[in-house]
């Protein structure tokens, strides 16, 4: 177990410490800029598309950092050495999932705060959105961390990456951005079953793809 | 004599190529190991496959106790200082800080302790990681071409640390192109067998 979060911290120091932390965050304050200069500063209509927009942005936020959650370990030879230990591909999956989750997470629920302001999100908004994103987070890291495994052995595999995950975060992004709605009453509840059948299948697949990558 | 590490009739394919088939092996307690052969005769791989790295494709690896490996990935952050990388894995291990400290004098490191492992040479990367190795305390060293890069008074080190894991009761698996001068050493060439 200290193993277990020596890793952990490991990672998250690693994320923080090298950049990983402000790109997605960038990116994502990035997009909530531009949407209004694409759409026009239409107070009422920002308002209305807005939420939709910031679920994109932090989906693709959450892909960004896909290139370096798995691959320079593979490289350094660390996953050799966690496998050499004894320690299950699937707990070490699982170990990074929590580490993107947090190391992105955090900073992304920080920064929805300036993001929803210039979109012209009110209060209410703002709060559904951030309880959303927080369901749907470890869900997010878990696709993340999927398929970084997956695209660890190919050359420009972020690009792939990011296709390979996109059609699995949809239900997420259909169900976050419907607690949107007034009518979507049950969005909230689809969105946490979507995001718990990832965040669970997640670590199993993960592993799976980082015991391919040693033979 | 207790035995740390057994591997019976060991098959190794990698691709479509059979390197090795009915390899057998053992190490108990004090003995060391030296795989020799040249390029390609499948020293790693063998070292993969005792580590549980690479799946046998026929055969049973048997390991005793923990083990410790070194190959060409030196397997420490690059960004870290060398202390706080070694101190990385003493936290995922278990182990204390003089273990890593006595670890990295017995490699000679103390005076690298403050430079980011980026800025080592190879030697001293080398070096840096058969540290991590002594640093892990584990009873079964598994060592892939440990003295790569290593100046004479670096290997001259590595030979004495393999000589007190050895009388403190460890085992050690080398492999190894050249030879390095370890007293009481078995031998099993590779390339003979292929």
């Amino acid at each position: 177990m200290t193993a277990l979060l020596a890793l952990f911290w490991r990672d998250l120091r690693r994320a923080w410490g090298s950049g990983a932390l402000w790109l997605p965050v960038v990116f994502f304050l990035l997009v909530a800029t531009a949407f209004p200069f694409a759409v026009g500063p239409d107070a009422p209509l920002l308002a209305r598309t807005g939420g939709g927009m910031l679920w994109v942005a932090a989906l693709l936020a959450a892909l960004l950092p896909i290139d370096r959650l798995i691959r320079p370990d593979k490289d350094a030879g660390v996953l050799d050495q966690l496998a050499v230990r004894g320690i299950a591909d699937e707990v070490v999956a699982a170990v990074k999932i929590a580490a993107h989750a947090i190391g992105f997470g955090l900073p992304l629920l920080i920064a929805l705060l300036p993001a929803a302001a210039l979109l012209a999100q009110d209060a209410a908004r703002v709060a559904t959105i951030a309880l959303g994103l927080a369901i749907a987070i470890p869900a997010l890291a878990s696709l993340a961390v999927l398929s970084a495994a997956l695209t660890a052995n190919l050359k420009g595999g972020n690009a792939i990456g990011g296709l390979l995950v996109l059609p699995l975060a949809v239900p997420l992004l259909i169900f976050g951005a419907g607690m949107l709605d007034p009518s979507g009453r049950g969005a909230m509840k689809l969105l946490a079953a979507a995001s718990l059948l990832l965040t669970v299948i997640g670590p199993f697949a993960a592993g799976a793809a980082l015991r391919g990558l040693r033979e | 004599m207790t035995l740390l590490l057994q591997l019976d009739r060991i098959a190794c394919i990698r691709g479509d190529r059979l390197l090795f088939e009915g390899l057998s092996l053992a190490l108990a307690r004090g003995e060391a190991l030296w795989l020799r052969g040249p390029n390609g005769a499948g020293k790693s791989s063998l070292i993969r496959v005792a580590a549980g790295l690479l799946r046998a494709a026929a055969g049973t690896v048997t390991r005793h106790e923990r083990c410790a490996l070194i190959d060409e990935a030196a397997a420490l952050d690059a960004e870290l200082p060398l202390r706080r990388a070694l101190d990385v894995w003493a936290r995922i291990d278990g182990i204390d800080g003089p273990m890593t400290q006595r670890a990295m004098e017995a490699m000679a490191l103390g005076a690298l302790a403050e430079v980011p492992v980026a800025m080592l040479s190879t030697g001293q990367r080398k070096r840096a990681a058969m540290a991590r190795v002594i640093g892990s305390a584990a009873p079964i060293w598994m060592l892939d071409e440990p003295a790569n890069g290593m100046d004479d008074a670096a290997r001259t080190r590595l030979v004495a640390a393999i000589a007190a894991h050895r009388a403190n009761g460890g085992a050690v698996l080398l492999a190894s192109h050249f030879a390095l001068d370890i007293p009481d050493l078995a031998e099993l060439d590779m390339g003979a067998r292929a």
